[in-house]
Order: structure tokens, then C-alpha cells, then sequence
């Protein structure tokens, strides 16, 4: 395999995990609802996934759990943010919190006996790439193809998404939540049934991309496999500019950034990986910054209007 | 606002109850004499395979050596920093006789607590701070490192072996100096590639680092980190590893053909029984392969007899004091010579070790 193809080969598979996170993440926040608990429900989705997996040996249930583990705990950030009308800032943080201790308690405690109860260290079922035979020899195809079903998942979800939020009437209403609640809910769209729906739905894919660290990329569970990946998705929304469509540009740079770096450690040029590292960050303060200043540009793909803020119906 | 911040509060109740359970062990029967109480200070979790899992099979062997007579307890996954201070505080004053914290981190929070109860015994892994009542300890891992590199040095077939590391401190930067020499005291051509990964613990970015080595042509992998993705990498693609911190080879399987590996259930005994019948005193502990506080794991069944002998020899002259590995003369990456024919680096240079070894490619930034 050629470098270029190996490197694309590696970055779609470690940005796979970010394009879930970070589309289930646009969904919410184009609802008009921040979920900082990504980390904590990656976790959970992670940890519950290969519980499920190891014991049943059914990848397919697996994902099924961790879809209604992360739905379940996008229900609470709902529930606290949309009918409490509680901060979402507080919340979501508060389920990151709550997720990742309690992904710890149940990794320590889900276990067989023979491993002292331990979840960690034990070998599961896993989504192996898929032997795509000559075509895998292919220079850039046999990268694309050569990969786990999850990374054909986000072959699909990416247009998918980009389609129902730009291109159908529930995407239109989607967006006019986020940018106006009150507009919306004289339109007919019932805000808070919505809001609920999005987010929770956003909830399911993060679960999602935690399921793909623990059944697919570093196949088993490990405490904090998600190495503060909830975080970079949370920059990666904005890099995004709250588009699917891009948010496999962003997830790319963000997943690819380490492997490119590794790659130059490892044939030995010196790359100062700290300031690699760095990039993605930098390169998200400068679309904030670009789409605060910049009108024209803000309204056009701006942040959401009303993210953040609760919608109460009988305000004058 | 008054009903975020109870759910808030329930939220972080809830949390701490699960996050940060303490896990005393079941109290024994009781017996006319008090038990002497010893607490562990876990930076991670006794099932990380890795680092804690062998100070915990440690203290298991305190129980066994001491059975009633000493009751043991831990606290896992503690932040270095306040939240230290604020365990090992905890258990001085619940009555702990002795307090052993196996993190670098843990060292200033220590000395604090230290003074304020003389009586307990502290004991500290891996620093250099000490007092009257507080003791630093450590094990000379590359020792094993460099019996390791040998294995590697002769069974590489494309003279390049991976070793993701996690930051360029001297203690990785050793082991990686120690591996290196050893594998090019039997194998002149072989090259150590060395990536930082900037972690300690993270499996995704570990498991990467070591696909990146074995894209660039390694076909062995060895680590200094806290998990065995490394490893399970290197055998996802058919290529050999060698572990470390625990027999990897039993998480991960033959592949693993070795591993430098901890064994501190002697070095943890003795001290207790010294805490014990009085003759406890502080001091600065730094021993290797003699004291058997660290080992080489048992070989897989991969390793040929010739490459188990040679690591024999050699681990006799380390054992027997007659040679160390750090014997002149070596030089560094970059054809300097550092250390003089004949020559032995002192221990106070291989504690700020900063330069790596001819054959290492790679950088100490």
C-alpha cells in the first residue's frame, strides 16, 4: 500500500468515531439543545456495547444496546434541559460527569468472575474489516473499501444527514427551531416534541461512536477508551459549522492529525508534535472567530439562534 | 436556577458515590491484637493489566504473608494532586500504620502529609523526596529492558523494532537507551524507532502509534506505556511484541515474547515486616534483577533455546554485579561519545538521563 493510501486508510478509521459523535451532536444543537455529555455517553455506549457483545456474542444486539444506552442518557440531558429548563451547560456536564464514572464502576463490576469482575482484558466479538479482495490493492479505493461496517455506516449517514437536514420539510423545520423557536411553533412544529426527538437521536449516534472505539478500533473496553474524544466533537460541531456535509472534513483532520504525526515520528523526521496537535484547535478558535465577525458569513452558517436557550412557549 | 443546581448536587453525590467507592477490604473476625493497617494510593485499576496490576498482586502478598495480622486496603483511579493529599490524609488519620502511593504525582502531596503524622510510615514510588518517616523506592526495569532487547535484537528480521513512548522523560527515555543497547550488543544493525505519544493511558492513540511503527517497517513492537493495545496491534498484522509492566503474554498471547516485568510482592512484604517489629527505617531503594524486585517473564515458546541462553549469560553478569548495563563506551544518536571505555554511568546520570543511544531514531524534545 502506498503512503498516501495507508493514510487514508488510517484516518478514515480513527475520524470514523467522530463523524457519528459528530453528527448526532449537529442534530441536537441545530435543535437548539448544547450536550456537552458526549464524552460521558461515548463511554457508556463503549463499555455497554462490549458487555453485550462478549456475553451474547451478538454484535448486532450490541449495537442495539448502545443505541438505547446513549438514547436513555440523552433522555435525562432532554428531560433536564427541555422540560426543567435547566442550563445545559450544567446538565451536559453533569452527564459526562455521571458517564464516566459510572462506565469505570460498570467495566469494574460487569466482568466474568474468572477476570475478578473486571471487564478490562477480555477479548470480544469485533467488526473486523471487510476483505474486499483485489479490489483492496486498489491505491485509494482499497482504502475506502477496505474497512469496518462502521465506516461504511458513515458513508451513508454523512449524505443522509446532509439530505434530511437541507433538502426535506422535517430538516427545514429542524432548522428553524434552532434559528427561531417561536417561529417554528406558530408554523405548526410541535418545538419540544422535536427537541426531545434530535436530541436524543444525537445521543444514539454518540453512543454509536463510542460503540465503534470498543467493538471496532481498539477492539475491548479499557477505562477512558474515549481519550477526551467527546470534547474534540464538541469543537468539531463548530468547525463544522453545523453541517453534516462537513463534518467529515473536520472529523478527518481531527482523527487523521494523530496518525499523520505518528507516521512522521516513526520514519523519523522531526515533527514538534505538540504543535500538530494544536491545528485542529487553532483552526476551530478561527471559524469562531471568523463567523462572529463576520456577518454575512454568521447568518448564512452561524451557530443556531437559540442554542442554549430554553424555549418557553408563553413568554411575551 | 435553585432547581439546576440540586439536580447538580444529586448528580455530583451520585458520582462520587460510584466514581470513587472506596474499597476497604472486608474486615476479619475479630482478633485480640489490632491488625496493622496498610493503605495503596492506585494511580489507575488494579485490572489495567499494566502498572497497578502488579503493585496490587503486591499487596496481595502482603495478605498471604501476613494473613490476619495485617489488614490492607486501596483507593483507585486517584488524580495526582489535591485529591491525593486528601486520600492519603484520609487514611493517616482512619489509623493506618502504613501508606504506600505508587504514582510519580503522589510524591509533594506525601511529603505534606508526611509531616503532619510523624508516626505513620510513608512510602513513595518511583520519586527522589524522602524524610524521616517517609521513604522513596523504585525498581532498575531497565535491566530487563536491555535482557528484552536482546530477544528483539536477534529475532527482528527487518532490523527495525517499534517502541511507543509516552513522554521523553528519563525514565522511558532509560528503558529505551537500556532496550536499544541490548538489542545492538547481538544485532549491530538494528534501529529502535521511537514515537512520543504525549500519554500515559490511552488505548486508541497507544494502538495507533504502534501502526504507524509497523507501516514503517517494524516487526517487533515493544512500549512504555499503561496499556497492551501496542501489543494487540502488533499482533493483529502477524508481527511479534514484547510487553511490559506485566506478562502480556498471558492478555495477549505468544506473540508477546517477553516482557520486563515488576514484582514488587517481596520488596512490599519485607517493608511491612520491618513496619511491624520496628526496625522500619527511611530510605532511597533502587534495586534491579539481583533483588529480583524486577524480572524478565517467562519466554514464549517462540524464542529459541540459543537466544534464551545468550540472555542467560548476561543476566548472570548483571545479577553477579561483575557488568551494568550503562558500561562504556556508548554514544549517542547523533556519534557522540558520552560515555567512556570502561566507564559506568552514575546513578545520578541515569536519573536525568536526557540524550538517547546510537541506533535510536528518534528525538528527546
Amino acid at each position: 500500500m502506498g503512503l498516501i493510501t495507508s493514510l487514508i486508510a488510517i484516518t478514515l478509521r480513527a475520524g470514523t468515531s467522530l463523524v457519528y459523535a459528530t453528527i448526532g451532536e449537529t442534530y441536537a444543537e441545530r435543535a437548539g439543545i448544547l450536550n456537552l455529555g458526549l464524552e460521558g455517553i461515548m463511554l457508556m455506549g463503549a463499555v455497554s456495547s462490549f458487555a453485550t457483545a462478549y456475553y451474547t456474542g451478538s454484535l448486532g444486539l450490541a449495537i442495539v444496546v448502545a443505541l438505547g444506552v446513549g438514547g436513555l442518557m440523552a433522555l435525562i440531558h432532554a428531560f433536564l434541559s427541555i422540560t426543567m429548563k435547566a442550563n445545559q451547560v450544567v446538565s451536559g456536564l453533569s452527564i459526562t460527569l455521571f458517564g464516566t464514572g459510572f462506565a469505570s464502576f460498570l467495566g469494574q463490576r460487569l466482568g466474568p468472575e474468572s477476570n475478578g469482575r473486571y471487564l478490562i482484558g477480555l477479548t470480544g466479538p469485533r467488526f473486523a474489516p471487510i476483505d474486499v479482495g483485489a479490489l483492496g490493492k486498489v491505491p485509494i479505493l482499497g482504502a475506502i473499501l477496505g474497512q469496518d461496517l462502521f465506516t461504511y455506516g458513515i458513508y451513508l449517514l454523512i449524505p443522509l444527514a446532509w439530505f434530511y437536514l437541507y433538502r426535506t420539510k422535517n430538516g427545514l423545520w429542524l432548522r428553524a427551531i434552532g434559528e427561531n423557536p417561536r417561529t417554528a411553533d406558530a408554523m405548526g412544529v410541535a418545538v419540544d416534541r422535536a427537541k426531545y426527538g434530535y436530541t436524543v437521536f444525537g445521543g444514539m449516534l454518540t453512543a454509536l461512536g463510542g460503540a465503534h472505539l470498543a467493538l471496532a478500533y481498539t477492539p475491548g473496553w479499557s477505562e477512558n477508551i474515549t481519550g477526551g474524544r467527546g470534547w474534540i466533537v464538541i469543537a468539531l460541531v463548530i468547525f463544522s459549522m453545523w453541517n453534516p456535509g462537513r463534518a467529515i472534513t473536520g472529523a478527518l483532520i481531527f482523527g487523521g492529525i494523530n496518525a499523520v504525526q505518528f507516521r512522521l515520528q516513526a520514519s523519523g523526521t522531526n515533527v514538534p508534535a505538540a504543535f500538530l496537535n494544536m491545528l485542529p484547535y487553532l483552526a476551530t478558535i478561527v471559524v469562531l472567530v471568523a463567523i462572529t465577525w463576520w456577518e454575512a458569513l454568521s447568518k448564512r452558517v452561524g451557530s443556531p439562534a437559540s442554542l442554549g436557550q430554553p424555549y418557553v412557549r408563553e413568554d411575551k | 436556577m435553585k432547581k439546576t443546581l440540586s439536580v447538580f448536587c444529586v448528580l455530583i453525590v451520585a458520582l462520587a458515590t460510584f466514581g470513587c467507592a472506596k474499597k476497604a477490604e472486608p474486615v476479619a473476625a475479630p482478633v485480640a491484637v489490632e491488625p496493622y493497617k496498610v493503605a495503596f494510593i492506585y494511580i489507575g485499576v488494579p485490572g489495567d493489566l499494566g502498572w497497578t496490576h502488579e503493585h496490587d498482586v503486591g499487596r496481595l502478598q502482603i495478605e498471604a504473608a501476613f494473613g490476619d495480622k495485617v489488614k490492607t486496603a486501596y483507593m483507585e483511579n486517584v488524580p495526582e494532586g489535591p485529591d491525593a493529599t486528601r486520600v492519603i490524609r484520609q487514611y493517616a488519620q482512619d489509623g493506618y500504620d502504613m501508606i504506600i502511593a505508587t504514582s510519580f504525582g503522589y510524591m509533594d502531596p506525601m511529603v505534606e502529609v508526611a509531616a503532619e503524622f510523624p508516626k505513620v510510615k510513608f512510602i513513595h514510588c518511583s520519586g527522589y523526596k524522602t524524610s524521616d518517616n517517609m521513604s522513596t523506592y523504585f525498581g532498575r526495569i531497565y535491566q530487563a529492558r536491555y535482557l528484552a532487547g536482546i530477544v528483539a535484537g536477534k529475532m527482528t528480521k527487518t532490523n527495525i523494532i517499534g517502541y511507543p513512548g509516552a513522554f521523553p522523560i528519563p525514565e522511558v527515555v532509560r528503558g529505551i537507551n537500556a532496550f536499544t543497547l541490548g538489542a545492538r550488543s547481538v544485532n549491530p544493525k538494528v534501529q529502535v524507532r521511537v514515537v512520543w505519544t504525549n500519554t500515559w493511558y490511552d488505548p486508541v492513540k497507544e494502538r495507533e502509534a504502534a501502526v504507524a511503527l509497523l507501516d514503517a517497517g517494524a516487526d517487533i513492537i515493544t512500549q512504555h506505556q499503561d496499556t497492551v493495545e501496542p501489543q494487540k496491534a502488533a499482533q493483529e498484522r502477524g508481527m511479534l511484541s514484547i510487553g511490559y509492566d506485566s506478562d502480556m503474554r498471558k492478555f495477549v498471547g505468544d506473540t508477546v515474547l517477553t516482557s520486563p516485568v515488576w514484582n514488587w510482592g517481596p520488596y512490599y512484604v519485607d517493608t511491612v515486616r520491618k513496619g511491624m517489629d520496628g526496625t522500619w527505617k527511611s530510605e532511597q531503594y533502587w534495586e534491579g534483577l539481583s533483588a529480583d524486585v524486577v524480572r524478565l517473564a517467562d519466554f514464549s515458546p517462540l524464542v529459541p533455546q540459543d537466544v534464551r541462553d545468550q540472555v542467560s549469560v548476561v543476566k548472570q553478569k548483571i545479577v553477579g554485579g561483575t557488568w551494568d548495563v550503562f558500561t562504556g563506551p556508548i554514544k549517542d544518536n547523533t556519534g557522540k561519545l558520552r560515555v567512556n571505555e570502561g566507564a559506568k554511568m552514575s546513578d545520578g546520570e541515569l536519573l536525568s538521563l536526557d540524550w538517547l543511544v546510537e541506533g535510536v531514531v528518534g528525538k528527546v524534545q
